[in-house]
């Protein structure tokens, strides 16, 4: 799953879109987004990839399809109107078909997030006619090299292809390109390689940094000033470009003073189903200590939504800690990220060490000095496979998350 | 820039318009975004279908919204910003 996939830019999307005046307001906490993680197998090995590092422990157990289509129905009755179709990459799977097929007859906007590999004319095609609404691609980089090296694989002149057939099948062109230290400096040629291929919209995303992406933080992390410059270039082409194509910037939270309002807030509007069934809040709940994720196997997605622990345990903001607990911003941010707190300071209740008003703030700053020290930075790059991933469930790369408190 | 009253407009292309039971109010969904509407924007929106004038959605709403004041100006000025967000597209 590329980091695109993460919703929170496309819930502040939505949010903003709210406060535009002819909206009404969310007052009650409903599902609106559904992404359905369908396997974590993927022909990629993206430096980058945000699933979870001990992934290979659930890529035998996946849900059926019907399991698939039950969940569907379900979440669509508790108001979910978004689908997202991720993963791994979603297309390893024969039945996208089907699933596209129920979204469209539940009435829901489907989006395929993908990397491209494994989209043939037959099957999008099939997607087409099933009523699939939207495909999201990742790109990576305008040249063959970086491409291949980041994600490991040979798959450059593959995504052109892929970015035609989308266009060719009159679907909307959305490109999702991970920003990092190995392609920052490019901003202006991907921009214009997105508008030469007809992209509608492109979402530059700074890398966050959870699962392979934070065993890979001193690797992957640009200076403060090339995010600068990009964040100059990006807005110098928008301003050139006028509104043809919509560009989103997603800002690095590490370079910022105060978190991101993780997901909209924890059980606000948001509900991912993994592929092994478990239903989380977000991408990487599964870190976060004492929490007991429930799966659809076992208990349907309306008690899930409404009255799992789980869900509730950080809803609202009793469970805060000072300094977020009494700090007037705390509506604003929700007092950020509960993985990003727990993973780099082991309190899953305190600031987000983003906050510069956090007591453990220092962790942060330490990583972006980390990633500045020449000895740290030329250590490898763990690329996500199965291979690696076998081996940090083994214990086998220490020294790579020893820093932190739960495996990324 | 205001739309004129015999100007036809569709919902956008890649956007989608429909009652949302689940929340009582019409939406617009596109590419990994959505937007509630109140009551009366998503009236508006209901009756932009590709073939009503702009003076045929006016003419219908008003009738029916008969105890409404500055009605006309509303229904504009809801065209106008959906236009703007390019929720809609001009067929003529
Ligand atoms: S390896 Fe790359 S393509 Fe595959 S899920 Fe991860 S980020 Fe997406
Ligand atoms: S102290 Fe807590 S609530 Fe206040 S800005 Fe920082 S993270 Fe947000």
């Amino acid at each position: 799953m590329t980091q695109a996939s993460l919703g929170q830019s496309v819930v502040q999307k939505e949010i903003q879109a709210q406060n535009n005046g002819v909206s009404s307001s969310v007052t009650k906490t409903q599902p609106l987004w559904l992404l359905a993680e369908v396997t974590y197998r993927c022909p990629l090995h993206c430096a980058f990839c945000y699933n979870p590092t001990d992934y290979d422990k659930h890529t035998q157990n996946e849900l059926t399809t019907e399991q698939w289509i039950q969940a569907l129905q379900d979440a669509r009755r508790l108001g979910a109107l978004q689908l997202g179709i991720s993963g791994g990459e979603p297309l390893l799977r024969d039945d996208i078909e089907d699933i596209v097929i129920e979204a469209k007859r539940l009435g829901y906007y489907s989006n395929l997030i993908t990397s491209g590999v494994g989209l043939t004319e037959k099957r999008i095609q099939a997607f087409k006619e099933g009523g699939l609404d939207h495909i999201q691609l990742s790109m990576h980089d305008i040249t063959e090299e970086i491409n291949n090296f980041i994600t490991n694989t040979k798959t450059f002149e593959l995504k052109k292809k892929v970015a035609a057939m989308i266009k060719n099948h009159g679907y909307p062109m959305v490109l999702n390109v991970v920003i990092h230290r190995y392609n920052i400096g490019h901003m202006r040629q991907i921009l214009e390689m997105a508008e030469a291929l007809g992209a509608d919209y492109i979402e530059l995303a700074n890398t966050q940094y959870y699962g392979w992406s934070l065993v890979n933080r001193s690797q992957l992390m640009p200076t403060k000033e090339q995010i600068d410059e990009a964040e100059r270039i990006t807005n110098e082409f928008r301003e050139k470009q006028g509104s043809k194509m919509k560009i989103f910037f997603v800002v690095p939270d590490y370079f910022s003073d105060r978190p991101k309002k993780c997901m909209n807030g924890w059980g606000e509007v948001f509900m991912i189903v993994t592929a092994n069934g478990d239903v989380l809040p977000c991408h990487s709940a599964r870190v976060l200590p004492n929490m007991d994720f429930p799966n659809v196997r076992d208990k349907g997605l309306d008690w899930v939504w409404n009255d799992s622990p789980a869900f509730n345990k950080y809803r609202g903001d009793s469970w805060m800690k000072e300094p977020c607990r009494s700090c007037a911003e705390k509506e604003k941010d929700l007092a950020g990220c509960r993985c990003q707190a727990f993973m780099l300071t082991g309190d899953a209740e305190g600031a987000d060490p983003v906050c510069s008003l956090s007591p453990n703030h220092h962790v942060i700053t330490k990583a972006i000095e980390d990633s500045r020290n020449p000895v740290i930075a030329s250590k490898p790059i763990i690329f996500r496979n199965d291979k690696n991933s076998k081996a940090i469930i083994a214990g086998e790369l220490e020294d790579r998350v020893k820093e932190f408190h739960a495996l990324p | 820039m205001s739309v004129n009253q015999t100007d036809i407009y569709a919902i956008a292309l890649h956007h989608r318009f429909q009652w949302e039971e689940a929340q009582s109010c019409y939406v617009i969904l596109f590419p990994e975004g959505m937007v509630k509407l109140n009551g009366g924007a998503g009236e508006v929106l209901n009756l932009v279908d590709g073939k009503r004038t702009v003076a045929d959605i006016v003419l219908a709403l008003t009738a029916k919204f008969s105890d409404v004041p500055d009605l006309a100006q509303d229904i504009i000025g809801m065209l106008d910003l959906a236009i703007e967000k390019a929720w809609l597209r001009q067929l003529n």
